[in-house]
């Protein structure tokens, strides 16, 4: 009798337990998946930005797939635009026309954002920019679609100008790339310089994938400036810098967020990177209100790859997204409807307000310099404490 | 503008143009024996200097830290691999489609390039990305005003003019260089004269394959860094010099190298647009050259071909 009673309770346990589990199930299968983009450079020179910017969107949507209140199951759909406007322009199409996609983020490469806002406006599918920091990707356009959730390059070469010129240095070579991410950085950056009292004694425009910077190296070197700018991305600044040595031109080196990458010191070795500056939206992730919540989950997740600079916002971006879909369901429309009214929205990025064009208003901007192979906040460096110099004003 | 200036373009002048030059006689020897153009040229070189790097990788695990050494085993399997895969090429793409219309083999190379290309890309370890090649070379530099000569820029450009040197004593001083002037000339008699052809045929694309890739690991030590891609524009550089220079003629390969370079530095140097246009600048050069001299600026003597 006693092992009777023992078999039927082992019977009844199986049974609870086949049916919580059933029931788990279809509680699981009548959440209504909906699929969300995430756009940016998954190969190719610049990936490591990509990929620590889809590894944060990715852990964006398992955390809330992980949330039992949550309306919906998400599911990322990842493309590589490569950094290439031609390659970016197909893979927005491809999502654009794919009806089941309803929103996605996008784009570390400004040039790329240039030349996709279109397809999104077209196609009326809502897009928050994550990593590229050209203004015209938003003011360049009345598109309801297009938002951004990180600061652009204005702000950027404002802070810049100000650091440097506070340093005491006078006079600046530019070498940038000649896509709208490098021209507009260099317009902006001679714009702030010149108000603050400094000049740029050259600028020189170079291909983005340009190999051989010692021509104009060597033209820069007879200028003698305090600091030379590089305004690009990561492959071109390593090249730019390990020229200069071979050229022995003493300068501070001076970067844009574009270089501002684990890559750089990869490519570089940390002794040529050493003392290297550079600015980026936003603040370290471990000082943003939501950041040691997001390294936290982020290591928790095991990605292979780190978040990068530009991880956070993609994360931001993603959960500003998915929140939209949760207040106003899975529709375009809706959606677009949601992000045009975006107001002290919380993130861990700080605050989410999208002005009249969709741009957040953060004009949180962080100076870093290249500390031992590793980017320092400025404030927090041997450098601002004096214990390490940078190359002195002439 | 003063001396140092002028001495530091020059210097940047004279290595960027021995790495073309290098590209270029490739091209050069090519077109001599067989009457092809490998297009996939550039990107045999990428391979040889992936190759190189792997290699380096290897040493680094394997625990020989000595810069000489390792550079000797660079040089060794690059080379070595890349000689292999030009024999490879002419014994299996090449050669069969002698028959067949040339522009099939343009074709062929053409896309094997970018097979190539993309096979390193997708299958090498993170491929995609740029690598950090080592700087093997001492780094020491000497400043004469504001000139800085590196030890290192001397050794690439006295290395790489010394292998031009030797690959012409090969071709016109030793049986292998006379087999293979003969087979340029006319191929028939070649043969009837006791040549083996296809051995001929090999041995060029062996020679020419591995000085493009002594070229790819210049190219590496000098930039420290290498890419996927970095075939493309110097096999179109290599190409063009080649063209310019006089397709066929060795001396013409080697003067079209050094005045591509001597145009890139002008153009980014002395004129007054943005130095972007550089290459812009050399490659309209180099179209105005071709159409006052369609058969380069020394041409192949037409009675070494009928």
């Amino acid at each position: 009798m006693k092992f009777n009673t023992r078999k039927s309770l082992r019977a009844v346990v199986f049974s609870v337990g086949t049916s919580a589990s059933l029931l788990a199930a279809v509680a699981a299968q009548a959440k209504d998946t909906v699929e969300l983009g995430f756009i940016g450079p998954l190969t190719g020179g610049v990936s490591s930005m990509g990929l620590g910017g889809r590894n944060s969107a990715e852990l964006a949507v398992q955390l809330r797939n992980a949330d039992p209140n949550s309306k919906y199951h998400y599911e990322l759909v990842a493309l590589d635009d490569e950094c290439k406007p031609n390659v970016g322009v197909q893979v927005a199409t491809k999502l654009a026309t794919d009806r089941k996609v309803v929103g996605t983020i996008a784009h570390y490469c400004s040039a790329v954002a240039m030349g996709t806002v279109d397809v999104y406006h077209r196609f009326g599918l809502p897009m928050t920019v994550w990593g590229a920091v050209l203004p015209d990707i938003t003011y360049g356009n009345d598109y309801p679609e297009i938002t951004r959730v990180n600061g652009t390059m204005i702000n950027q070469n404002e802070k810049a100008a100000s650091v440097m010129t506070g340093l005491g240095y006078k006079t600046f070579a530019i070498i940038h790339d000649t896509t709208d991410y490098g021209k507009g950085h260099n317009t902006y950056l001679t714009q702030f310089l010149t108000e603050g009292g400094a000049s740029v004694v050259g600028a020189f425009g170079v291909t983005a994938d340009q190999q051989d910077f010692t021509a104009e190296l060597t033209q820069v070197k007879a200028l003698n400036p305090d600091v030379v700018v590089y305004a690009g991305l990561t492959p071109g600044g390593v090249r730019v810098r390990q020229q200069m040595e071979k050229l022995g031109i003493e300068a501070v080196f001076e970067g844009v967020s574009g270089i501002k990458s684990d890559a750089f010191f990869e490519g570089l070795g940390g002794e040529l990177a050493e003392g290297t500056m550079t600015f980026l939206e936003g603040a370290p992730a471990e000082k943003l209100p939501g950041g040691a919540y997001f390294l936290k989950e982020y290591e928790a997740a095991g990605f292979d790859s780190p978040p990068e600079a530009y991880g956070p916002f993609a994360f931001a971006a993603m959960d500003l997204l998915i929140d939209a879909v949760e207040a106003s369901g899975p529709d375009r429309k809706a959606i677009v409807e949601y992000m045009g009214g975006v107001k002290e929205h919380a993130s861990i990025t700080g605050p989410i307000t999208f002005d009249d064009h969709g741009q957040n208003t953060v004009a949180l901007i962080t100076a870093y310099v290249a500390q031992d192979g590793k980017w320092v906040v400025w404030e927090d460096s041997e450098y601002a404490s004096g214990a390490r110099k940078l190359v002195a004003p002439k | 503008m003063d001396f140092g200036l002028i001495a530091q373009y020059l210097a940047n002048g004279i290595l960027l143009g021995t790495m073309y030059a290098l590209v270029a006689v490739g091209f050069t020897l090519f077109f001599g024996v067989l009457d092809v153009i490998k297009f996939s040229h550039g990107d045999v070189l990428m391979l040889g200097t992936f190759i190189g790097f792997t290699a380096w990788l290897g040493l680094e695990a394997v625990g020989v830290t000595n810069p000489w050494l390792q550079l000797a085993g660079v040089l060794l399997c690059s080379l070595a691999g890349t000689a292999l895969i030009g024999a490879a090429i002419a014994n299996w793409l090449i050669l069969p489609l002698k028959r067949a219309p040339q522009l099939n083999t343009l074709l062929i190379t053409l896309m094997l390039g970018t097979a190539i290309r993309e096979a390193v890309r997708l299958f090498y370890p993170n491929g995609s990305n740029p690598k950090a090649f080592p700087a093997l070379l001492p780094d020491a530099s000497v400043e004469i005003g504001s000139f800085a000569l590196r030890a290192d820029s001397v050794i690439l450009v006295v290395s790489g003019l010394a292998l031009i040197g030797a690959l012409n004593l090969v071709i016109n001083r030793t049986r292998l260089g006379l087999a293979i002037r003969a087979v340029a000339q006319d191929e028939e008699t070649a043969r009837t004269m006791g040549i083996n052809y296809t051995l001929v045929v090999l041995a060029t694309f062996a020679i020419g394959s591995g000085v493009a890739a002594f070229a790819g690991i210049m190219n590496g030590l000098y930039y420290n860094e290498i890419n996927f891609g970095m075939g493309l524009i110097l096999g179109l550089i290599g190409f063009s010099a080649a063209i310019v220079g006089g397709l066929g003629n060795l001396y013409g390969a080697i003067l079209g190298g050094f005045l591509f370079a001597g145009l890139q530095v002008v153009g980014s140097a002395l004129l007054p647009f943005a130095s972007a246009y550089k290459d812009v600048f050399a490659f309209a050069v180099v179209i105005a050259l071709m159409a006052w001299k369609p058969t380069g600026l020394i041409p192949e003597r037409s009675s070494d071909r009928v």
